[in-house]
């Protein structure tokens, strides 16, 4: 087994993350540089598409995997309770008001594609394969626990009333992402290895040079973000942000062992479980948790986490399973 | 010189995901158009923001809408329910349109 430093190195020297760490570091310096929005919504559009298209293309024909109800009910099942624990540790360790902590505990209960898409790209260039469906689980897993955040809002008295729950169910069910990601999956799943050899040409050999512009305006949004934010911040809420991830790793590593996954498979489930959302979520606690503070969430979950997981989160789950699965 | 006809300008400044529920509301009434206008930096009670994140959260985008004097208070009203607990500016202002029937 490799060491951890050998791993997070690895890791930290790959194109990807060298070229978030730019942006990053353009952002502290208060650089012009930039992205255009509508580029950086393109590149994030053809992400999910590759992502999605090509786990689809690869369950075609392959006989259907009972795991992956397993996997998906989990997956549900993680979503809705993390922001449970999430909450009362933010209670207990923070200084955060009930909605604030709500709405935190959120989006540590959904992921981040991102984080996903580096970890498929981190386990593949580490050699190991994983289950094609393990994105279907990253759709799974976006919206259950906001809905966890505003029964947790509601109880604590401070949602001061309902936003109109049929409108907001349909927003965060179908929001552009989860429909770009598992429509790409059904059509990549209905074409098959025919359709992926049309489309291979866009999303095989460009997709790592795409990403590594996409997590340039993804470093460049998080320091602008953490510049402006972190004086919102006490160090026990940034805390949070790097021992929750880690925490939400253990137990799920522990949790899916019984679905025998390959270590690939394994990880990602782990790397999906761990990421913090800071695209659907946000939106979705603007319009019904107004009062909880966008500074707090978005900084924790694009600022403090995203980063930690993307430099040394991913090789250390990474680690965990392969300890685990020995 | 060009004949002018006095109306009222409602400048909704608003957060990006609540949009389409403030243009569903300005539709029902039947309001005669409106202009949807990007923004892109600002700072207000609620902090500073800036497009260009990921997440239409943090995004604000202006409607400008012109209506006739007796309209505003019925046109306000609804407006208000979706912005009651949210970030945002109302403002209702004169204006001289040149083709009246249009408002």
């Amino acid at each position: 087994m490799t060491s951890f430093f050998a791993l997070a190195s690895q890791n930290i020297l790959s194109p990807m993350v060298l070229f978030f760490g730019l942006g990053l570091l353009a952002a502290f310096a208060r650089s012009d540089l930039s992205i255009p929005e509508s580029i950086a919504k393109i590149m994030a559009l053809y992400l999910l598409l590759a992502i999605g298209f090509k786990g689809g293309a690869s369950m075609s024909g392959v006989g259907f995997d009972p795991r992956l109800v397993a996997a998906l009910g989990l997956g549900v099942i993680l979503s809705f309770s993390i922001p449970l624990a999430g909450y009362a540790l933010l209670r207990l360790t923070t200084g955060l008001s009930k909605i604030d902590a709500a709405a935190v505990a959120a989006h540590y209960g959904s992921i981040s594609i991102v984080t996903f898409v580096a970890g498929t790209q981190a386990v593949s260039s580490l050699g190991f394969s994983f289950e094609p469906w393990i994105v279907a689980v990253a759709a799974v897993m976006e919206f259950p626990a906001i809905l966890t955040a505003l029964w947790l809002a509601s109880r604590a008295g401070e949602a001061k009333h309902q936003t109109e729950g049929a409108e907001l169910f349909r927003e965060i069910a179908f929001n552009g992402s989860i429909v770009m990601l598992v429509g790409s999956f059904l059509i990549g799943w209905i074409t098959g290895k025919p359709g992926l050899d049309i489309v291979n040409p866009f999303i095989g050999d460009p997709f790592r040079g795409v990403l590594c512009l996409f997590l340039l305006d993804m470093g460049i949004v998080a320091g602008r973000g953490l510049r402006q934010g972190a004086g919102e911040l006490e160090w026990t809420t940034i805390a949070f942000g790097i021992y929750m991830p880690m925490a939400i790793a253990l137990l799920t590593a522990v949790l899916v062992l019984p679905l025998d996954l390959s270590v690939g498979g394994h990880a990602l489930f782990v790397i999906l479980a761990a990421s913090a959302s800071y695209i659907a979520v946000p939106a979705a606690m603007r319009v019904a948790l107004p009062e909880a503070k966008p500074a707090i969430y978005l900084t924790m979950s694009l600022g403090v986490t995203f980063p930690f997981n993307l430099t040394l989160g991913i090789p250390a789950y990474l680690m965990l399973v392969q300890a685990l699965k020995g | 010189m060009m004949q002018t006809h006095p109306k009222k300008k409602l400048e909704i400044i608003i957060e990006a995901p609540l949009l389409n529920r403030l243009l569903d509301k300005l539709e029902r009434l039947n309001v005669s158009g409106y202009t949807v206008v990007p923004a892109i930096a600002g700072k207000g009670s609620g902090g500073a923001w800036r497009e260009g994140q990921l997440t239409q959260a943090g995004h604000m985008v202006m409607v400008i809408c012109i209506t006739s004097e007796e309209r505003v208070p019925e046109v306000l009203k609804p407006v208000y329910d979706v912005l009651a607990r949210h970030i945002g500016i109302v403002t209702v202002s004169d204006v001289q349109v040149i083709r009246a029937d249009h408002f």
